[in-house]
């Protein structure tokens, strides 16, 4: 079980540190100040988030790599994030559907992994949620504003939402690392999750006067770690220099 | 009053070293002096964004990952609280924004210069943060109050970043041969620009004058660049590393360090525009603005229409 334990637990990790590492592309060209300095402040808790499940991860394996041999020495055929997170940042508003629909996963997801059986799991859910709660407001009050804003705004989040809707359902899918730790009262249910997913999703669409994509194909692939072509730049950018200079301590 | 009374009024408060607040009268140039160095202080914390920016996405690990995002966003609060500070003597951000982007207004040079390698986040946390505490903590005695509180908070930020850039300047320096030549690059190429950032010499100085004597400013380019040097040097022997100047030498008689002037031909180059970056710095806060133009037309649009909503 250790192995599914260290999969699942990257799979955690690895979908926190690409979605942070793209908001991080954001900091410093934000649309105004303030904006700028709140998704950064999100950013770092993702980070944070991300730090603390490779940590955990590296615990687990047990071959004394740390969490930033995780991050910097794998390659992208050994990472494990969900599709959705490694999408480029687009415009404002294709990085806030996309929050939007990460935030209402994640805040779903903490609030089951929360009764984890693993207690370090447990706990970084636990820190976890308040801070999502937090992200979810701020991106579901920009979904609203953008809906409901001006024509432009509109066509923008409208067609942000059909370009991403089709990487959503790999968020969901489970794999045999999943049944055996549900077996085992650590790992969370995802199709609990996605019934509250799609019903919290239909609301916000709904009141930010936003159509749901029919019948889109579903991308998958996350799971067996293959993914989009996108993937492989973020990480060649990401660990450049830990892999130009192997044996430098930082 | 007579205008000569109101000017009694604030010349008896700095004779005090009482703060002047929005409120209170205060001379045309006296106002005029303060938008122009508050809001050029703005500046220089948004442009100084984007050289440190530039490493986030390539720290190299994930905790120099996080400090810097950290010590970035902060760079962008003190853009904040300076913005508004500039904005009690009745000049709105708009307006500042329009002379940042058209070039009319000024920021730190420092910033015209390029982040090459990861040293350089080092350098700049440690130098250019550390050359800018020497500027800024005089400023927390300042006589505008705004300003004066502002800088209060910002130094204890700006100390904690330059032991930040330390220690990025530790790793490297007593890390691998690669890291420590790294350091050494990173010095060599933001000594002089740092020491530019205490500005001409006294003897051309043209706005220091009346700084200094409505306590704006409390000490001059000269003392200050002076005090930097002997600060710095013996961080720099801490390192192992070499500053780049041959002229350096301990000075008995005046207990401090003899050093090289910069070069003040690349100085006012850069900052009428010549420097390496200063047209990328300019173009990526036009085009951060221009992108943002209809996110804040839509946060307009819908407060507006929930406003009438609520009317009616």
């Amino acid at each position: 079980m250790n192995n599914e334990l260290f999969k699942y637990t990257l799979r955690l990790g690895d979908t926190n540190l690409i979605l942070g590492q793209r908001l991080s592309e954001w900091t410093g060209h934000g649309p105004f100040l303030e904006e700028d300095l709140a998704l950064t402040n999100i950013t770092l808790d993702i980070m944070g988030a991300a730090k603390a499940f490779l940590e955990y991860a590296a615990k687990i394996e047990g071959k004394g790599r740390t969490e930033d041999d995780l991050a910097f020495f794998r390659n992208d055929r050994e990472f494990y994030n969900a599709l959705i997170v490694e999408l480029p940042n687009g415009d404002y508003a294709k990085t806030i559907m996309r929050q939007a629909l990460v935030d209402t996963f994640d805040l779903y997801f903490y609030q089951e992994l929360v009764k984890s059986k693993d207690e370090t799991l447990a706990g970084i859910a636990q820190k976890s949620i308040k801070e999502v709660t937090y992200h979810l407001r701020h991106s579901s009050s920009w979904v609203e504003r953008f809906g409901d804003g001006t024509e432009d705004s509109h066509e923008k989040i409208q067609s942000a939402l059909n370009e991403l809707w089709r990487y959503t359902n790999d968020m969901f899918e489970m794999t045999e690392v999943d049944e055996v730790l549900i077996k085992a009262g650590i790992a969370v249910d995802l199709n609990l999750i996605k019934t509250k997913w799609e019903k919290h999703i239909d609301e916000l669409l709904a009141k930010s006067t936003l159509k749901k994509p029919e019948n889109a194909f579903m991308q998958s692939g996350s799971r067996k770690a293959i993914h989009t072509e996108h993937l492989a730049y973020i990480l060649s950018e990401m660990q450049t220099l830990p892999r130009m200079l192997p044996d430098a301590k930082w | 009053m007579e205008n000569k009374q109101f000017e009694d009024v604030f010349e008896a408060k700095l004779a005090k070293n009482e703060m002047i607040e929005p409120k209170d009268w205060m001379p045309d140039n006296y106002r005029k002096h303060l938008i122009r160095q508050i809001s050029q202080h703005a500046h220089s914390e948004i442009v100084g964004m984007l050289p440190e920016g530039n490493w986030i996405t390539r720290a190299p690990s994930l905790r120099a990952k996080v400090v810097l995002l950290a010590k970035v966003q902060d760079e962008g609060g003190h853009g904040l609280y300076l913005y508004t500070a500039a904005e009690t003597l009745g000049t709105g951000r708009d307006e500042l924004l329009e002379a940042l982007h058209t070039g009319k207004a000024k920021y730190s040079s420092i910033f015209n210069y390029p982040t090459l390698t990861w040293a350089d986040i080092g350098a700049v946390g440690w130098l250019v943060d550390g050359a800018a505490i020497m500027n800024q903590v005089m400023l927390q005695r300042t006589s505008y109050g705004p300003y004066a509180r502002a800088m209060v908070r910002i130094c204890k930020e700006e100390s904690f970043h330059q032991r930040q850039g330390y220690e990025i300047m530790c790793h490297l320096s007593f890390g691998t041969a690669e890291q420590k030549a790294m350091a050494q690059d990173a010095l060599n190429r933001w000594w002089f620009p740092t020491m530019m950032m205490f500005g001409p010499p006294d003897s051309e100085s043209p706005n220091s004058e009346n700084a200094l004597k409505w306590r704006i400013k409390r000490e001059s380019n000269d003392q200050l660049r002076q005090r930097f040097v002997n600060q710095t040097v013996q961080q720099v022997e801490y390192l192992g590393l070499t500053v780049p100047d041959p002229k350096l030498k301990w000075n008995e008689e005046k207990k401090g360090y003899d050093f090289s002037e910069p070069n003040w031909v690349e100085f006012k180059n850069v900052i009428s525009g010549n420097g390496p970056c200063n047209k990328e710095r300019l173009a990526a806060r036009n085009q951060a603005h221009k992108n943002g133009e209809w996110v804040r037309a839509a946060a307009q649009a819908f407060a507006k229409k929930r406003a009438q909503k609520i009317a009616a």
